[in-house]
């Protein structure tokens, strides 16, 4: 009877059902686990945790420690035993800390402490902890403020301190934007003239008039060149004479230049919505900001915008090339064993490993191409290479090579699908065969089209290894796009989120403040490609809707 | 099945003297001709599917090509438009004159014969594309951009095809969104946009419910002023309607070809009398 019943259960059909939607369960789990935990190691990094002050006893001295509490996690005693603590092992588990201690001059950043080492700990009110351009967070008391040289006499130093850190952003606002924009702007019209001077003097062209030409503009240039260094430097005397003291743990007390400060918080006395606030202000930092001590700090700005400019070069050159090559494979060559042997091709193409891509594209872009550009084109910049180096043009077009399969056999499914009724309705009208590919074939297979970018952009934003040989750098000091004629410069080598995984993780000085920004690096760039791809799926859903078929 | 000689028609056939009483009688010796076929013979690979067809399409007239499933009037059908070009594979002999010139002759420019010669297909078959755009499709090829003439030209062509009313308020929609009937009339005015001497309607009712098959009829009987109408149909009473010749075919060869009640009533061919009155077929 039950022998019975079992058959009958498996032939009802439910096993299937079960295994069918396990399988998809597990897949659910293993992707929603994957964004969670991505998404907790890598978001709870700019949350500001408290700042405790607790005396530490260990081998028989004590020191006073101030330090951010940046994780916990439960050990047996036993183990802390066997890794060198003087314990007594009662069976039971101690709490381990690891705690931030900034102030890297004195040693190191981060360091773990075991709770039952520690003793009158406590979280003061006023415990500072000052974020610094170098040299990372220091944590202590602020104790005084110097302004131009003379301690301020103050009741309320955090109250007095806002104004001048105020005036030294300023400053650093001033200082920055000579830098960066007129500086920079003058050094890159110099290296114009230099290179205009150097062609026409490789061409024989360079007259007297050229020369004299060259001259003034030049000495105008050096002249405002002067003219910003003076207020640079003006600027500069100005900007170290604010400074603050700091109390670190030990007693010692330093002076901390304003000039430095990224900003100065008190953790302890955030409340919720002043946590929030400053989680955001982080956020956005991350977002919006170049990165600092060695991308262990500060923004990832340059990093999301090459990825994403990367994204879009690729696309640009992968669309229009796939599309052409399926067109001809599918209604123009002859149906064949020649084509079959093509389409298999192009089928394996898309497995081929990305680093033989990165390869072929160091060799044949870069070194081939780029060279045979500069040597036709760029004499005059001899012996450093414009094009015959790695740069974000060869990048996108490897990954376009990547790509290009993808585009290619989705776009062919989609002309295989626009019904034969349509194109005789085209052509009984007496369209040619181009006019109808042009008029109706086309529009109605753009969907499949799309579908093709979405694969292919799905693909490209994730891939690392080709692109470290063909323009990916750790930090580019300039974007490929700027204010600079000709604006878009895609000789510019780039930085590039996934790169950044691998740069932040494995080549950084400071492991631990890496970690978490390797998670929030990589959150970030599920993001950039989830919003890419959302962009590209609404675009061909809107194609859809359009060309809804005649139902085939 | 053709040696059957029972002259009684079965219970079940069709009396097509009570479907065909109102039209007038003709003949086609007093027809002017406008197409002709001269021999034609069509292999596909090494099949023959169309044997040494003869025939003469009248003026402004309505022909209507039947005969049992596979027996090559599509085919014939798409050869006086030279649609079957498209297909691999595919070899033509003979001739088929169109107003005394042969359109197989070398040098024809398949646009000015296809212009000539519209073509409506079995499943209706609109581009993605406004109503507008569909009916406007076969002028914007021909270079026309104005807007005023390609207006009139809309207007005129659909109010021919009996679907303006149905749809002058909505010119700028999907012509996908139409029902079956309208995308099919539809399709009617975008080959009769472009002014066509001749109609070729590939089993135009086919895929419609009675009543869209029944303003098509209306149509086609419309048209047969300004147009000379080929038209395939499996279904009889459909030819006996609205054909004014109809041609029966079978095997791939033109058993009989004469004037609507001749052929329906008192057929020449035994072959011809036995299909249509349900035989076989």
């Amino acid at each position: 009877m039950s022998q019975l019943s079992l058959k009958g259960w498996l032939r009802s059909g439910s096993p299937w059902i079960w295994l069918n939607a396990a399988a998809v369960a597990m897949s659910l789990i293993a992707v929603i686990g994957l964004l969670g935990i991505i998404a907790v190691y890598g978001l709870g990094y700019f949350w500001p945790g408290q700042v405790a002050s607790f005396e530490y006893k260990e081998n028989g001295h004590t020191t006073q420690v101030i330090g951010e509490i940046h994780e916990r996690e439960e050990v047996a005693i036993s183990r802390l035993i066997e890794a060198g603590y003087a314990l007594t092992d009662d069976g039971g588990n101690a709490n381990r800390f690891l705690i931030r201690k900034g102030n890297r001059q004195q040693g190191a950043d981060f360091g773990w402490v075991i709770e039952p080492y520690m003793s009158a700990v406590t979280y003061p009110e006023n415990a500072a902890v000052v974020e610094r351009y170098e040299w990372g967070n220091a944590y202590g008391f602020i104790s005084g403020i110097k302004r131009e040289g003379k301690a301020v006499p103050s009741t309320d130093l955090q109250e007095d301190l806002k104004p001048l850190l105020e005036k030294a952003e300023h400053l650093k606002a001033k200082i920055d934007a000579i830098e960066k924009d007129s500086l920079h702007s003058i050094n890159y019209q110099l290296e114009r003239l230099r290179l205009q001077e150097r062609k026409w003097l490789l061409s024989k062209a360079l007259t007297a008039e050229r020369q004299e030409a060259l001259a003034s503009e030049r000495s105008d240039l050096n002249a405002q060149m002067s003219g910003f260094d003076q207020t640079l430097s003006e600027l500069r005397g100005r900007q170290g004479l604010d400074v603050l003291v700091l109390k670190l743990s030990s007693g010692q007390e330093i002076d901390v230049p304003l000039s430095v400060v990224v900003r100065v918080y008190y953790p302890n006395q955030l409340g919720v919505l002043g946590k929030f606030g400053f989680y955001f202000t982080k956020v956005w930092e991350f977002l919006s900001e170049d990165p600092r001590e060695a991308n262990t700090e500060g923004g990832i700005f340059p990093a999301i915008f090459g990825t994403v400019m990367m994204v879009i070069l690729m696309s640009i050159f992968v669309t229009p090339f796939g599309v052409i090559a399926a067109v001809y494979l599918r209604e123009y060559s002859k149906q064949g064993p020649l084509t079959r042997v093509i389409r298999i091709a192009v089928n394996n193409l898309a497995g081929v490993p990305s680093i033989v891509y990165g390869v072929f594209g160091l060799g044949f872009f870069v070194y081939f191409l780029g060279g045979s550009i500069d040597s036709l084109f760029f004499p005059e910049s001899y012996p450093s290479p414009v094009f015959g180096t790695p740069g974000i043009l060869w990048a996108s077009l490897t990954l376009a090579i990547l790509t290009v399969p993808v585009v290619i056999v989705a776009t062919e499914e989609g002309l295989s699908r626009v019904p034969i009724s349509v194109r005789e309705g085209s052509l009984a009208l007496g369209a040619t065969k181009a006019e109808t590919l042009w008029n109706v074939i086309l529009p109605m297979s753009s969907p499949a089209m799309m579908t093709g970018l979405i694969l292919a952009v799905a693909r490209a934003a994730g891939e690392v290894a080709p692109l470290m040989l063909v323009g990916v750098v750790k930090l580019a000091p300039t974007l490929p796009l700027d204010g600079d004629l000709p604006f878009l410069h895609l000789d510019r080598k780039f930085m590039h989120l996934g790169f950044h995984i691998y740069d932040v993780g494995f080549q950084s000085p400071n492991v631990e403040a890496a970690r978490p920004l390797v998670f929030a690096t990589a959150f970030l760039l599920v993001l950039v490609i989830v919003i890419l791809n959302l962009a590209s799926i609404t675009i061909r859903n809107n194609l859809r809707e359009k060309y809804r078929s005649i139902g085939s | 099945m053709v040696d059957d000689t029972n002259t009684t028609p079965p219970a079940h056939a069709i009396d097509f003297s009570s479907i065909r009483e109102k039209a007038p009688r003709m003949s086609l010796e007093n027809e002017k001709i406008t197409m002709e076929t001269k021999n034609i013979d069509l292999y596909y690979g090494g099949k023959q599917a169309l044997k040494g067809i003869n025939m003469q399409i009248p003026h402004n007239r309505v022909s209507a090509f039947i005969g049992p499933s596979g027996c090559g009037k599509s085919t014939l059908l798409r050869c006086f438009n030279r649609m079957n070009d498209l297909v691999d594979n595919v070899r033509i002999d003979g001739q088929i004159m169109l107003d005394g010139v042969d359109i197989y002759a070398k040098g024809t420019n398949l646009t000015d014969l296809r212009r000539n010669v519209g073509m409506v297909f079995q499943k209706p078959n609109p581009f993605p594309k406004t109503i507008f755009e569909n009916v406007a499709y076969g002028l914007r090829l021909k270079g026309i951009k104005r807007r005023s003439i390609l207006n009139e030209a809309v207007e005129w062509s659909l109010k021919q095809a009996a679907l303006w009313d149905e749809v002058k308020d909505r010119l700028d929609d999907m012509a996908t969104g139409l029902s079956g009937g309208q995308q099919q009339r539809l399709v009617i005015a975008r080959a009769i946009a472009i002014e066509p001497e001749v109609l070729l309607l590939d089993e135009p009712a086919s895929a419609l419910d009675p009543i869209s098959t029944l303003k098509i009829e209306e149509l086609i009987y419309e048209l047969k002023k300004d147009y000379t109408i080929i038209i395939v149909t499996h279904n009889m009473q459909q030819a006996a309607r609205v054909s004014d010749y109809t041609a029966f075919m079978y095997m791939g060869e033109l058993i009989e070809f004469g004037d609507t009640d001749t052929i329906f009533t008192n057929p020449n061919n035994k072959m011809t009398e036995d299909y249509i009155t349900g035989r076989y077929g």
